[in-house]
């Protein structure tokens, strides 16, 4: 018979405000198995934690009960204080009395008496418990850094100057991401590629750093510590350890009108590319939909100027496998489609840009060799209209824009609208603003600056709509705090557009079994405590991938995600869960029903001699789990038909006794 | 409850709008044709009627100026709908006038050549219910 310790915890007024604390610990007390029962302020604290490790030794008692907040805020605290009380960590139990029951109750009564009925499960629970001792699994010293902007090459720089190998895999041909694309950066205006391309090197030269560009994620399997990858290298029709990067395949290539994506389809590039001169790898590649040798076997050009013979034609997608212990996603964001917000006349007008369009605009390698001129005739404009919070703080318009705030707009347009004043004075600069968020280090005095110092006009509302007249953009907006409507005839309209995460991010989420918010930005496993962890153990995550940041939230996010990845890399063994299932083997009927549903393959059939009554043997096949890779998810104990398998920890009678005590 | 906010009430009910939805962006003005012809604008309206400052709406012409063109509608990222908070308004100055609904044959002696084609169709909305 177990003796049992019960501990109600006010949790300040958490719990205490809607629960009689009291009437609980003194109810309980007559449940069988219960020997001793108290109420604490806050049991979590260091105080409340020794009243258990001394009520263990005063009461020798062999299980807990802890009536406190959610298992997933405090059940390690509390298995740690079991241990120190000398009792294995898994004869401890959680009676959920926050969440579950003050929290969502306003009566005392009635919160009351869920508490006791949620401890008496509990209790029930205990009675059967038995000491469980976790198996260990052996760590891969290799991290994989999925996309190569600046947050995975910060994570990958951190990690591999810890001395840990690392891979980066990243779609495009070269890494750099979005930071590559920009002109300068708030609020200091240091140049990007300045402050980037030497990074980029780094990655590039450090001995512990791999990168697989042009490549996806296509499959991962396995858990924390002993991830197996499987990674597509897609077909770039070019030998990377031959090519050379001279461009001489891109000047001859002849199929020249191809939308640029770097330039964010401003200007055209060749079927053979280098995305832009500081790329690395400094590879060329071939767009595969646009040469006429791969689509129709005529040309051929490039393979003949090709002094390096780098050129293959037949290359193929290969299908590389490596084994990681920790992955760090680092997708990034992307800037939404503005197709549906036909007020602002996107489509209908060149001269009507995102703020994307206009660094690479003003950027000394973009179209237009860094001179602000129109798009639609390179004439100089000279009456700006910026638009902010295009598609951000969208409350009804799900399909059209975002619900969230996209953080980064007000400080990169006061930007833009500071340089375009500082370069050109002749520039009439409007921004239409519904509030300017401007909470970081320097940016209110960067934004005070373009008002005060540049005479960058800001007005305090909304653009209604756009119309193109002729060679001007007819924009009407309001002003709220003149209460006027105004009427701009502006040459160039610079949208705000709000930012999403990558459309790869989905996909790759269901791969590593992480869970994602509605919006597709990866969900922390702590809000505030591990902002840099996923709720998935051994996945990590850096920069945009998790919400909408700037550079510098993206360098600091990334930094945090290396530490993390280096503290588990660091570790010889990881600790497992010891709740997973087992199979009795008496039982088993060989039916392999649990083998099928298993989702992490960690059940395997074998033949295996059994004594019969009779004294002669016989050969059976059973199930064996391998506790290694089981993640305890219960599937087989469900599937199985003659109840041979059962999830320690919480085993089928346990279940059982918990629900009897609740219908009680 | 004072008459203030039972009005205010009413015209929420009516409207089926809830106004603290409102962030105050001002693109219902920004968009609004028939601006300059109103005394109170449509973010006006939103943030008046929130504010249970509803008399000051009632007695300006502004309720008539509106063309309904829902434009604001339309547009309005927080789906506040400001137009429907404007025909609400509208309805309690006529519903306690009492009877003066328009049937088609009104139509003729309305129309001179100021008037724009939507208005018409607009007042159908407004007068036949």
């Amino acid at each position: 018979m177990q003796r049992i310790g019960v501990f109600v915890c006010w949790c300040g007024s958490n719990i205490a405000g809607t629960v009689d604390v009291k009437a609980v610990a003194e109810a309980i007390k007559s449940e069988p198995g219960v020997v001793y029962s108290t109420d604490y302020q806050y049991m979590c604290s260091q105080a409340g934690q020794n009243m258990i490790i001394e009520s263990v030794k005063e009461h020798n008692l062999t299980g807990l009960v802890i009536c406190s907040c959610s298992p997933r805020m405090h059940e390690a605290t509390f298995r740690k204080t079991a241990a120190a009380a000398g009792l294995n960590p898994y004869m401890v139990e959680i009676a959920n009395i926050r969440e579950q029951c003050s929290w969502v109750h306003k009566e005392m009564p009635v919160g009351t008496e869920k508490a006791i009925i949620l401890a008496k499960a509990a209790v029930a629970k205990v009675n059967l418990n038995t000491p469980l001792t976790p198996g260990e699994s052996p760590v891969t010293k290799r991290a994989l850094v999925i996309g190569g902007g600046i947050a995975g090459i910060q994570t990958a720089l951190d990690i591999a100057d810890a001395g840990f190998p690392v891979d980066i895999v990243e779609t495009k041909p070269t890494i750099g991401g979005k930071m590559a694309q920009l002109d300068k950066t708030f609020p200091t205006l240091d140049c990007a590629a300045c402050i980037l391309t030497p990074k980029m090197v780094d990655v590039a030269q450090h001995e512990k750093i791999r990168i697989f560009s042009y490549s996806e994620v296509t499959e991962v399997k396995g858990f924390v510590g002993n991830f197996d990858v499987t990674i597509k290298r897609k077909a770039r029709f070019v030998d990377e350890t031959k090519c050379t990067g001279c461009g001489d395949c891109v000047d001859k290539c002849p199929m020249k009108k191809n939308p640029n994506e770097f330039n964010m389809g401003m200007d055209n590039r060749s079927a053979i590319y280098i995305p832009f001169a500081q790329a690395v790898p400094k590879v060329a590649t071939i767009d595969a939909g646009a040469c006429t040798m791969l689509k129709k076997g005529k040309c051929g050009l490039c393979s003949k100027v090709c002094g390096a013979g780098a050129i293959d034609y037949t290359q193929k997608d290969e299908f590389v496998s490596e084994k990681y212990g920790a992955i760090v996603v680092a997708t990034g964001f992307n800037v939404i489609n503005l197709d549906k917000f036909d007020e602002y006349a996107y489509n209908q007008s060149k001269d009507v840009i995102t703020s994307l369009e206009f660094e690479r605009l003003t950027n000394a390698a973009g179209p237009t060799a860094g001179k602000l001129l129109r798009p639609s005739d390179g004439k100089h404009p000279h009456k700006i209209v910026f638009v902010q919070c295009v598609g951000s703080r969208c409350e009804n318009c799900a399909e059209k824009g975002k619900e969230y705030c996209s953080k980064i707009c007000c400080m990169y347009t006061a930007k833009h609208a500071m340089l375009t004043r500082d370069k050109y004075p002749d520039t009439d600069v409007t921004v239409f603003t519904i509030d300017v968020r401007t909470p970081g280090k320097n940016f209110d005095e960067f934004y005070r600056r373009a008002v005060e110092e540049f005479g960058v006009k800001y007005v305090k509302g909304m653009v209604g709509k756009i119309v193109p007249e002729g060679d001007v953009l007819k924009v009407q907006a309001s002003d709220l705090i003149s209460n006027k409507q105004l009427h701009i005839d502006a040459d160039l309209v610079v949208l705000a557009a709000a930012i999403e995460p990558d459309k790869s991010a989905r996909p790759l989420a269901t791969m590593l079994t992480a869970s994602m918010d509605t919006n597709d930005f990866f969900t922390e496993a702590h809000p505030k405590l591990r902002p840099v962890e996923s709720p998935t153990a051994g996945v990590y995550l850096s920069g945009a991938c998790q919400g909408p940041k700037d550079i510098p939230e993206t360098v600091s996010q990334a930094g945090a995600a290396a530490s993390k990845v280096i503290g588990l890399l660091c570790k010889d063994k990881l600790v497992g869960n010891p709740c997973v299932a087992s199979s009795n083997e008496l039982m088993c009927n060989g039916c392999s029903s649990c083998e099928r549903v298993c989702p992490y393959g960690a059940i395997t059939y074998s033949d295996k001699e059994f004594r019969m009554p009779d004294r002669t043997t016989k050969i059976r096949r059973v199930a064996s789990v391998n506790p290694a890779v089981c993640q305890g998810c219960g599937a087989c104990t469900v599937a199985c038909p003659s109840g041979a398998m059962d999830l320690r920890g919480f085993a089928n009678d346990q279940i059982m006794a918990e629900v009897d005590a609740i219908c009680k | 409850m004072n008459k203030n906010d039972l009005l205010r009430e009413e015209i929420i009910r009516r409207s089926g709008v809830n106004p603290k939805k409102c962030m105050k962006c001002g693109k219902c003005s920004g968009t609004c044709p028939a601006y300059d012809e109103m005394e109170f604008h449509p973010h006006q309206f939103a943030s008046m009627i929130d504010s249970g400052d509803i008399q000051p709406l009632i007695d300006s012409e502004s309720v008539y100026k509106c063309l309904s063109c829902f434009a604001c509608v339309e547009r309005c990222p927080r789906g506040v709908e400001p137009a429907k908070l404007i025909e609400a308004v509208r309805l309690s100055v006529i519903r306690e006038k009492g009877n003066n609904r328009m049937t088609p044959n009104d139509i003729p002696e309305k129309v001179d050549e100021e008037t724009p084609q939507q208005l018409l169709v607009s007042a159908f909305r407004k007068y036949t219910k």
